[in-house]
């Protein structure tokens, strides 16, 4: 086993990142919808408290990140979590069951791995409504896969050990055994993809926001921002970097401490790239 | 080989089928039609325009038509511009995603095999960490983010290449889609190899070649680098799903009449048939992507001829 | 016998380098070995008998530190030259190791594996290389050399595998064979088999050998000289009788002992 230590100063920034995402709300003078006429387009600067200045709204620049961000991690947070439950849902009754149930669930795994997945979320955005909670759910049903085939391999390593077939030679039931002995153990590697899979929702979100797709006006996430700095590249080149800057900084720090506790936790990843 | 290539195919036809029939699906399970979003049209005309495009029929009735029409290489005449077939617009748009998506592979694999093969060579120094950070740095920057600032880079501030436009795609134009494109795949194939190369740096094999008193380089090339090109060329599938997605959003970046700007207006406008036909058209190239990986991979790999 | 030494070892010792500081895995081995000899070196897994080899070869890991001599027919090989060491190495003192299975490049053919160390060494044509490799095929007793050139080793079984790794240990008619295990992942009579081509061999081309292994029952067929090696020290030498008649350290006792319960060989002879 891997001891490499843990990227500290990437889970620092993240959880900084991710604290500040969480209370904004609370701590900032500014809120992120209401338009400011006599503060339009302020450069940076401390004097007024607009740290990174304002957009053209006039509304403070930082105070719109850090909401963009909370909405960007809400998504990919619920999205993860979404895509968790149906790719363990699924990888553990393949593992566990075997045979044909096996075969099929995993064919059917194989089959929509070449479905092209980013088409399908944007054609079911558009048709249903550009609504949060559809995004997400939208974006969960389709990135199970990796997690099913992970959890798969590990439930069939899982049934050779001695304690399923002394709980199987005990008169449990396959949905007892499931819940009480391979859930239980599979949690440490499903955590760790967790931190994996958050990266990539992420980067999905953000790219439907860029598309328009995302999170609605006055609402706004990562995505959405670029998308409005890109619109703005020459005369306000500051609205594309800040959001572009943070939401690179957000996923290299989810990638490394994700990384890190794959190299630590997973005996399959070997090390790792 | 032949067989093997077959059977592959074989597999291939219920995936595009599962595609086929969850793209028609989706389309049809939607709220809304076509033609109810602006203007209310008159009672007559919209039952015209709902005949010549078939969709006063049964749904199965339709499903079974499109997918005659696929098996054909029809895929329909296009809801939103009038006087094209679907298969126009593909024909106009395809060649320019397929121009800069192989363009972008091939830079991608010129820059990120050498990075990857010098970051395993030279592990743990100054040169592997700093690949390794140009790689991870690829991964987390996506495509929509390096596109526009490339473009306020040498567009805007240096005025060294043009910002956007196809320009019958001369070589000054696709420069920066080409480079943006290719940043996150340097950055994967750098780091898939380096991981591969050092694998099989540490085979038993590579040590008997070494001691079999072998040139530094005959170990490197001949008995190194081709096992551990392998899972490059297994990342071939996957790869083709990302550039698809990056060329939608490059496209969009630079203002390039490729099929994923189709795809996006063809959504937003409900233009169903060109919505199921660069999807089927997505699908087709995953699945091609595969085989050709599967078909490569066994070339390469004595173990797994048939 | 004739008294120029193959190989003389003097006070060779290999560090390697550990997260927590130094880690002496070979420490201060002596031995001499004269053309024609074969010289067993015992003891039980991970008691640094492969690490001794690899420093032989200068193939140890990196930062690895190792001290020393070792006099290949005269020319030393410790702190010597990487480009003169590649030279030697695969020439004058070649090496088999442990697994057939794995040992073998997947990718290449056999022909093309072998092939190799005739044109890195000997300059010779890829044709003139197969001609020569084809013809050491037969000598180490593989049926069908010609067809077995163009195969992979995925083809051959684990026996036809050592033998392949055997020939190309001895294509450049080494002074010196290092045997790293050779017998061990095979089932005993194709053992039997190897053991007994390596005695022929050693009466034809009056090599030296240093076969390493941790069965003892191996030993006793074939070495005239045995060393017990335990923690990277050798902890006794000597002619192979002498030394199973009157075992006088610990290690060279459980290894008998062990010897004994497993192998029927080993009680035979002793």
């Amino acid at each position: 086993m891997n001891s490499a230590p843990l990227p500290r100063w990437s889970l620092l920034l993240l959880l900084t990142i991710v604290v500040l995402a969480v209370v904004v709300p609370w701590i900032s003078p500014w809120n992120y919808y209401t338009p400011s006429w006599d503060e339009l387009d302020l450069e940076p600067t401390f004097v007024n408290g607009h740290w990174l200045g304002t957009d053209d709204l006039g509304r403070d620049l930082l105070v719109r990140l850090m909401w963009g961000c909370r909405i960007s991690l809400l998504v990919a947070v619920a999205a993860s979590l979404t895509s968790l439950f149906i790719g363990v849902l699924w990888g553990a009754t393949a593992g566990y069951a075997g045979g044909r149930v096996d075969a099929w669930l995993m064919r059917t795994v194989d089959v929509l791995y070449a479905v092209p997945f980013i088409p399908f979320v944007i054609v079911l955005t558009v048709l249903f409504g550009r609504n949060i909670v559809l995004l997400f759910v939208a974006i969960g049903a389709v990135s199970w896969l990796d997690t099913a085939r992970i959890v798969r391999g590990q439930t069939l390593a899982l049934r050779q050990r001695e304690f399923i077939t002394a709980a199987r030679v005990g008169g449990m039931s396959a949905a007892q055994i499931v819940r009480r002995h391979v859930l239980p153990n599979l949690a440490g590697i499903v955590a760790v993809y967790l931190t994996l899979t958050i990266p990539t929702v992420i980067l999905v979100e953000a790219f439907l926001g860029y598309l328009g797709l995302g999170a609605q006006a006055p609402l706004t996430s990562l995505g959405v921002m670029i998308a409005d700095g890109a619109a703005q590249l020459r005369s306000r080149p500051r609205l594309l970097i800040c959001p572009a800057l943070l939401l690179a900084l957000l996923v290299l720090c989810c990638n490394r401490v994700g990384d890190a506790l794959r190299d630590r936790f997973d005996p399959a990843s070997g090390g790792g790239a | 080989m032949l067989s093997f290539i077959g059977k592959r195919l074989l597999v291939a036809i219920p995936t595009l089928l599962v595609i086929i029939t969850l793209a028609f699906a989706l389309l049809h399970a939607a709220p809304g039609g076509p033609f109810d979003s602006d203007k209310v049209l008159v009672p007559e005309i919209r039952a015209a325009i709902e005949a010549r495009y078939h969709l006063d029929e049964p749904v199965p009735m339709q499903y079974l038509r499109y997918l005659g029409g696929v098996v054909r290489g029809d895929f329909g005449p296009s809801f939103q511009y009038q006087d094209s077939s679907v298969n126009d617009l593909i024909a106009q748009g395809l060649p320019i995603d397929l121009t800069i998506g192989l363009l972008a592979m091939g830079l991608a694999l010129l820059i990120g095999v050498p990075l990857g093969v010098v970051a395993a060579l030279r592990r743990n120094t100054v040169w592997d960490r700093a690949a390794s950070a140009i790689a991870l740095l690829g991964i987390s920057v996506p495509t929509y983010v390096t596109a526009p600032l490339l473009v306020l880079l040498f567009a805007v501030s240096l005025r060294w290449l043009p910002a956007g436009d196809w320009g019958e795609g001369a070589l000054r134009n696709l420069v920066l889609p080409v480079v943006a494109l290719s940043l996150p795949y340097v950055a994967y194939i750098a780091r898939l190899l380096r991981a591969s190369l050092l694998d099989v740096l540490h085979t038993p094999w590579v040590r008997t070649a070494r001691a079999k008193g072998m040139p530094w380089r005959t170990v490197l090339l001949r008995h190194a680098l081709r096992p551990a090109l392998l899972p490059l060329v297994a990342f071939l599938g996957p790869a083709t799903v990302g550039v698809i997605t990056g060329s939608i959003a490059i496209e969009t970046v630079f203002g390039l009449p490729g099929i994923g700007r189709f795809f996006v207006d063809g959504a937003f406008n409900r233009d169903y048939t060109v919505v199921m036909g660069v999807t089927i058209l997505y699908g087709v190239l995953i699945v091609l992507a595969n085989l050709l990986a599967d078909v490569v991979q066994a070339l390469l790999d004595p173990r797994m001829r048939p | 016998m004739s008294a120029v030494l193959a190989l003389q070892v003097d006070g060779l010792s290999v560090t390697h380098a550990a997260a927590d500081g130094a880690r002496t895995v070979v420490s201060d081995v002596s031995f001499s070995l004269p053309r024609g000899r074969i010289l067993g070196i015992a003891g039980e897994s991970g008691c640094g008998k492969t690490q001794l080899l690899l420093a032989l070869l200068g193939l140890s890991p990196p930062g690895a530190q190792v001290g020393g001599s070792a006099l290949l027919s005269g020319q030393q090989l410790v702190g010597a030259d990487r480009r003169v060491l590649r030279r030697l190495r695969g020439n004058r003192i070649a090496m088999v190791f442990q697994d057939p299975m794995t040992a073998l490049n997947p990718y290449l053919t056999i022909g093309t594996q072998l092939a190799e160390v005739l044109q890195v060494h000997r300059g010779l044509s890829k044709s003139q290389a197969l001609l020569h490799s084809q013809r050491m095929l037969e000598a180490v007793g593989i049926d069908a050399p010609a067809r077995r050139l163009r195969q992979h080793p995925h083809e051959l079984s684990g026996g036809m595998r050592q033998r392949v790794l055997l020939a190309m240990a001895l294509l450049c008619e080494p002074d010196v064979l290092l045997a790293d295990e050779p017998t061990t992942a095979l089932d005993v009579t194709v053992q039997a088999q190897i053991l007994d081509l390596l005695l022929d061999l050693r009466e034809r081309l009056g090599m030296a050998v240093v076969l390493v292994t941790h069965d003892m029952g191996v030993l006793a067929q074939v070495a005239d000289d045995v060393a017990v090696m335990h923690a990277g020290v050798l902890v006794e030498q000597g002619p192979v009788q002498q030394l199973f008649d009157a075992p006088q350290s610990t290690a060279t006792q459980s290894l008998l002992a062990a010897a004994r319960q497993l192998s029927p060989t080993a009680q035979g002879l002793v």
